[in-house]
């Protein structure tokens, strides 16, 4: 399975779902919903956090809460 | 009085709005239970008294966070005080699908709400077309009307909606999921997110526009080496100006106060009452005043920064540096502000979402070396320190004050790194955080922002330092039985009476008198405590004086040395200090003993204005009772350990 925090940059890839945790329901609610297009833009200075683009806006996130996000 | 709620995520230009709706008409105060403020306006529309109340930006009315919690508590029980009558959410335009998740929320609540489609210039520069016909169909009760906050388009609309009678809805509080029904919420909001997909396939199109303006300024501000570069030079200017424009009004303050005093003082008949006004009331409304130019300039630029939408980068950029600690990015802003002064600081907090980060944050924020800790480091380390070139280049006492630095912000850290083990439970870290497009500032925020922390400061932490101040002018005026009078008589006035002997005189009086007071009698009380420090009881007085803020540490020991005109040229002091023997006739002020107090100085919470911001941030009184206890700890034991060091 492969999670948002090990996508390369700049490559498009679609949520399948979110893993259990107590972030879920905010992650969603963010709108990463099953089926929404997501893009790594930029990570800062020591590829933490990263700016993602969420079809509509740029999100920043901590790779741990990128790894719940699974994406294909 | 109609109450109506302003709602909406953050990002969304809501403040902007609310600001252009209410102006200063503002008021904050206190949501029951929770730490986060409240933040009212008051309209009059054609003869209608309204208020307006700002909830805190959320993507959701489910709360993820403590601060969170105040917008279900209120919409979800119909007889809270501040249950609104109808409904405004703020909608950013160019980013409907997420915006409509907490409108669809409160709309199927049954409020009479305004969808207010805000920041329709940005849209149409990206190239949407909102279609409002698809959203009346989708939502035929609600008002829906496009605003642009930045130039106030469509607020004679809004506010004409606002003064409208409610059109009776059926409420349907069952819509709202229990708090902790996480398996609910998801459930819902997947539900609602379909059905919002399909509205906004209506009532958006979208033509393709180029790459913006943000994406290529943020290659270079979140860059590993430039991004920092580029802080750092930030950062560099915004102290320098803070400390160099503000000197100038702080002056002006303390010149004004201290002229006010001595008039009055000429002019108003001896005695307690006058005392009182002269030494007690006027010099603590000007401990008060004197911090307004540092809030003000302080929150001037971090508004800016915040408006344009940088400061998101800065914590983006810092986020990982502070983790370790139980810190995160958006702790950096407000431990720098210290720098400065840790009341900015403290008050800057509030975008910390985390209450434990939050709260961490506020209390390591004193240990950072402020400028008030300046004028007591120069005169100790003028004192005790010999100006020499030491490896070469570097002169002693900057590196001795280098150093004092360095360890107020080393010790701030790790402070902060034992807090978090503290915390038994601890609370989700989230990061999340929305990045947004970079914009021109709009000047009126940043005013109303100014504006508003200046006020805070001076009516919510005022009354306290004002409180204390009295309390202090109190203990150092009035001592047991007549003393004072009977040992300020012992001394001679001077036969001729130049200027020079009558000022001589007047300061061995006043030195005479703080030793015969209660502080001056706490001072001795409290020697034995603060001999392994190295420290007599002079030291012990002007300690307990400089509560009121660090600097007074050198005006209260010029006090008891009589030494006046201590502000235009510190020799004077410093030669008398040099002077002191001991008992065995050893010198007082020695290496061992300054850098004593130079660390106790770098530790100790010196500063009952900071004391007061505390408790109006985090709304008890337990916290900064900690803060003075841990701060106080360490200061002894910092000071017992140089002092053994050196002797």
């Amino acid at each position: 399975m492969k999670k948002l925090a090990q996508l390369p940059l700049h490559q498009k890839a679609r949520v399948l779902g979110i893993s259990e945790s107590e972030l879920k329901p905010k992650l969603l609610e963010m709108g990463l919903y099953p089926g929404k297009e997501v893009e790594v833009l930029f990570k800062a200075p020591f590829g933490d956090p990263i700016a993602v683009d969420i079809s509509g806006y740029t999100l920043s996130m901590r790779l741990s809460e990128a790894n719940l996000i699974e994406v294909e | 009085m109609k109450k109506i709620a302003l709602f909406g995520n953050p990002n969304t230009g809501k403040s902007s709005l609310f600001n252009r709706l209410t102006g200063l008409r503002q008021h904050v105060g206190n949501f029951p239970g929770v730490t986060v403020d409240k933040h009212s306006g008051f309209l009059n529309i054609s003869g209608k008294e309204i208020e307006l109340i700002d909830f805190p930006g959320t993507y959701s009315i489910y709360p993820r966070s403590k601060d969170e919690e105040v917008v279900y508590n209120v919409i979800s029980n119909p007889k809270d005080a501040n249950f609104p009558e109808k409904a405004i959410v703020v909608l950013d335009s160019t980013n409907l699908e997420r915006n409509l998740l907490l409108f669809t929320q409160i709309y199927d609540m049954g409020f009479n709400t305004a969808l207010v489609l805000n920041m329709t210039d940005v849209a149409s520069r990206n190239g949407f077309e909102i279609h409002i016909s698809a959203l009346l169909e989708a939502f035929p009760d609600a008002k829906i009307i496009r605003t642009n906050a930045r130039i106030g388009t469509g607020l004679s609309e809004l506010k004409a909606w606002m003064a409208e009678e409610s059109v009776p809805r059926e409420t349907r509080q069952q819509t709202l999921k229990a708090k902790n029904d996480l398996e609910g919420q998801i459930a819902d909001t997947n539900t609602r997110f379909d059905h919002i997909k399909k509205i906004v396939s209506q009532a958006v199109s979208k033509k393709p526009t180029e790459a913006n303006f943000s994406s290529k300024l943020d290659k270079w501000l979140v860059h590993p080496v430039l991004g920092y570069l580029i802080f750092l030079v930030l950062l560099l200017v915004i102290f320098q100006t803070v400390f160099t424009l503000a000197s100038y009004p702080m002056d002006w303050i303390d010149l004004g106060t201290s002229s006010l005093a001595s008039w009055l003082g000429t002019i108003m008949p001896e005695g307690v009452f006058t005392s009182l006004i002269v030494d007690g009331v006027i010099p603590g409304i000007g401990g008060v005043l004197i911090f307004i130019p540092q809030i003000a300039l302080l929150f001037f630029m971090l508004a800016i920064l915040e408006e344009t939408g940088y400061m998101a980068r800065v914590v983006f950029i810092t986020d990982k540096l502070m983790r370790p600690f139980g810190l995160n990015g958006k702790s950096v802003v407000p431990l720098l502000s210290s720098a400065a002064c840790a009341i900015p600081g403290i008050m800057a907090t509030r975008t910390i979402s985390s209450w434990q980060e939050r709260l961490t944050t506020i209390l390591v924020a004193p240990l950072i070396s402020c400028s008030a800790r300046l004028p007591v480091y120069t005169l100790l380390i003028a004192l005790v320190i010999p100006s020499k070139i030491v490896l070469g280049f570097l002169n002693l006492q900057g590196l001795v004050l280098f150093a004092l630095y360095l360890l107020g912000i080393i010790s701030a850290l790790l402070v902060a790194w034992v807090i978090k083990q503290f915390f038994k439970k601890k609370e989700l870290s989230v990061f999340l955080l929305e990045m947004p497009a970079y914009k021109t500032p709009r000047w009126g925020n940043v005013g109303i922002e100014v504006f508003e922390k200046v006020k805070i400061f001076v009516f919510d932490a005022g009354k306290i330092i004002l409180a204390i101040s009295i309390i202090l002018w109190a203990l150092a005026s009035f001592g047991p039985g007549n003393d004072m009078e009977h040992y300020a008589g012992k001394i001679q006035a001077p036969k001729v009476q130049t200027e020079e002997a009558m000022a001589d005189y007047e300061s061995q009086v006043a030195s005479v008198k703080l030793e015969h007071s209660y502080m001056g009698h706490m001072g001795k009380f409290i020697e034995p405590v603060i001999k392994p420090l190295g420290y007599d009881w002079k030291m012990g007085i002007s300690l307990l004086t400089s509560f009121a803020a660090r600097e007074v540490f050198v005006g209260s020991l010029a006090t008891i040395y009589s030494v006046h005109e201590v502000d235009d040229d510190p020799k004077q002091l410093i030669d008398k200090l040099k002077a002191q023997k001991r008992d065995d006739g050893t010198p007082t002020y020695t290496l061992a003993s300054g850098l004593s107090l130079l660390v106790f100085y770098v530790f100790a919470m010196q500063c009952m204005a900071t004391l007061a911001v505390v408790k109006r941030e985090t709304k008890s009184w337990k916290w900064p009772i900690i803060q003075v206890g841990y701060m106080g700890v360490l200061a002894y034991l910092g000071a017992y350990i140089t002092f053994i060091l050196f002797s």
